[in-house]
């Protein structure tokens, strides 16, 4: 699909929800539809396509150590291979989970990403990019203060975690209510992301709908919660009961909510609905990645591939034992002599 | 399945995460805040849910016209002049006295913490004399 038409069809699918939420809540009056019946149905496809997909990745054998590092392997005792080796090329379960705290939390290996550019003539040189790192780790922990922050929505008394990420989150206190960074910084990111794809030709060549459409997804969930935090206004003590009644389990549709609410919640329950179908499961995928969870201890223990059907073996003590007076008879040589005619009897 | 009391170990702990809100409220509804409405004023300056949802840019305003203006009428919508003051109009002996009954119903149960009283004080709950007299 060119990049035109999966930017069409994306951007017309995120817009196409928004209007389903916005003719369903303004204009059919689907209320528990829009605001407890999907939003259940959507939290449990998650859960379940979640654990679904984990547990068919662990189904898939990984039999053999797949060292695709950036460091010296353990060797011999002159090689070096100090606390950079071990962290890049671990063949402890320590070294393992070195790697992946700093995968799962700074992105190590967006980091390292490199661009092969044309020098000055023929000469080419790997650059470092880190444009797509910064973006990446603006947008993941940005996403991840807003959803702690709407803990608020969903537990009484709110955890103490939360005043403190908000305090932090709107430091710089300006306007009332007090501008949040994360969700603009968010949206930046967003941007970044999306004009990634769209100005780089090789990107845009390999980009399909199913990486726009989520992109599209967000931006728009964060445009409606940026719109109902500080434009279009909404009853929040009607919203935090109607999320209270989902989160324990007694539903209700409370007066007073208003339609850009809905919006807001539909698109987030397609986003948690559509999580485990899409490539969004890295979030439950970068733990599974057999390049970051695997220690690199080939030479150290011996790995036999699960798949392997039992061979029928016949050794060749076995083989002369059959075959040995035959053997004899014929000439051949023997490791053991025949037994003498004594033992036989 | 390969490494199955990692993998379902991993699982536990994402689900315990994922679902924090459901077990840390263990199905307690808290009830809907009540505030305590005046009983003298039937009018505030602007009409109820204005007051409900735009009630802190209203107060922003305010805030920025009396303090960096020095502007200090508001003209509220019923066309009554009122003096900009959250301490001695929004929070006048005739309208929402007590902070905890009015302001601090809906602010607890929503979690918000307005950065209002970094500068202002509640008043006293009988104040005897206006602080203006005071001096």
């Amino acid at each position: 699909m060119n990049a035109i038409l999966s930017l069409v069809v994306s951007s017309l699918a995120v817009f196409g929800l928004v209007v389903i939420a916005f003719l369903g809540v303004w204009g059919a009056h689907l209320e528990w539809l829009f605001g407890v019946i999907i939003p259940y149905l959507a939290a449990i496809t998650f859960f379940v396509g979640i654990v679904y997909r984990v547990v068919q990745w662990a189904k898939s054998p990984v039999p053999f150590r797949i060292p695709s590092t950036c460091a010296q392997q353990k060797s011999l005792p002159w090689l070096k291979y100090g606390y950079a080796e071990k962290i890049d090329n671990p063949v402890s379960t320590a070294g393992v989970v070195g790697r992946m705290i700093l995968e799962v939390l700074c992105f190590r290996s967006l980091f390292r990403n490199t661009r092969l550019e044309f020098g000055t003539g023929d000469e080419i040189k790997y650059k470092s990019a880190k444009w797509l790192w910064l973006a990446a780790i603006v947008f993941h922990y940005c996403f991840l203060v807003i959803i702690l922050r709407h803990l608020r929505f969903f537990t009484e008394p709110m955890p103490f975690f939360v005043e403190i990420i908000e305090n932090i989150d709107g430091f710089f206190q300006i306007l009332l209510p007090t501008v949040y960074q994360s969700g603009f910084l968010l949206g930046a990111a967003l941007t970044f992301l999306l004009l990634r794809r769209l100005l780089d030709p090789k990107l845009r060549y390999i980009s399909l709908p199913a990486d726009y459409f989520p992109l599209f997804l967000i931006l728009a969930i964060a445009t409606t919660g940026i719109l109902m935090r500080y434009v279009l206004k909404a009853d929040v003590v009607s919203i935090k009961e109607l999320t209270m009644g989902l989160v324990t389990f007694q539903p209700k549709i409370p007066e007073g909510v208003s339609v850009i609410f809905y919006i807001h919640l539909f698109l987030v329950s397609i986003l948690f609905a559509y999580f485990p179908f899409s490539k969004l499961v890295h979030m439950a995928g970068v733990f599974l990645s057999p390049t970051r969870n695997l220690s690199n201890n080939s030479r150290i223990v011996r790995h036999i591939n699960p798949w392997n059907y039992p061979v029928k073996v016949h050794t060749y003590d076995a083989y002369e034992d059959e075959f040995r007076e035959r053997m004899i008879e014929a000439g051949l040589p023997v490791e053991k002599e025949a037994a003498s005619p004594s033992d036989k009897e | 399945m390969y490494d199955g009391g990692k993998i379902i170990t991993g699982i536990i702990i994402g689900l315990v995460f994922l679902t924090f809100p459901i077990w840390y409220t263990h199905g307690t509804v808290p009830p809907r805040p009540e505030v305590k409405l005046p009983v003298k004023e039937k009018e505030c300056v602007e009409p109820r849910p204005y007051m409900k949802t735009k009630h802190m840019q209203l107060l922003d305003l305010w805030r920025d016209s009396a303090v960096r203006v020095g502007k200090r009428s508001y003209i509220a919508f019923n066309g009554k002049k009122y003096n900009m003051s959250l301490q001695n109009t929004c929070m006048s002996k005739d309208c929402h006295a007590k902070k905890t009954e009015f302001c601090d119903e809906c602010h607890n149960y929503t979690g918000v913490v307005p950065y209002c009283w970094d500068c202002h004080i509640e008043p006293k709950k009988e104040p005897k004399e206006k602080p203006e007299e005071k001096h």
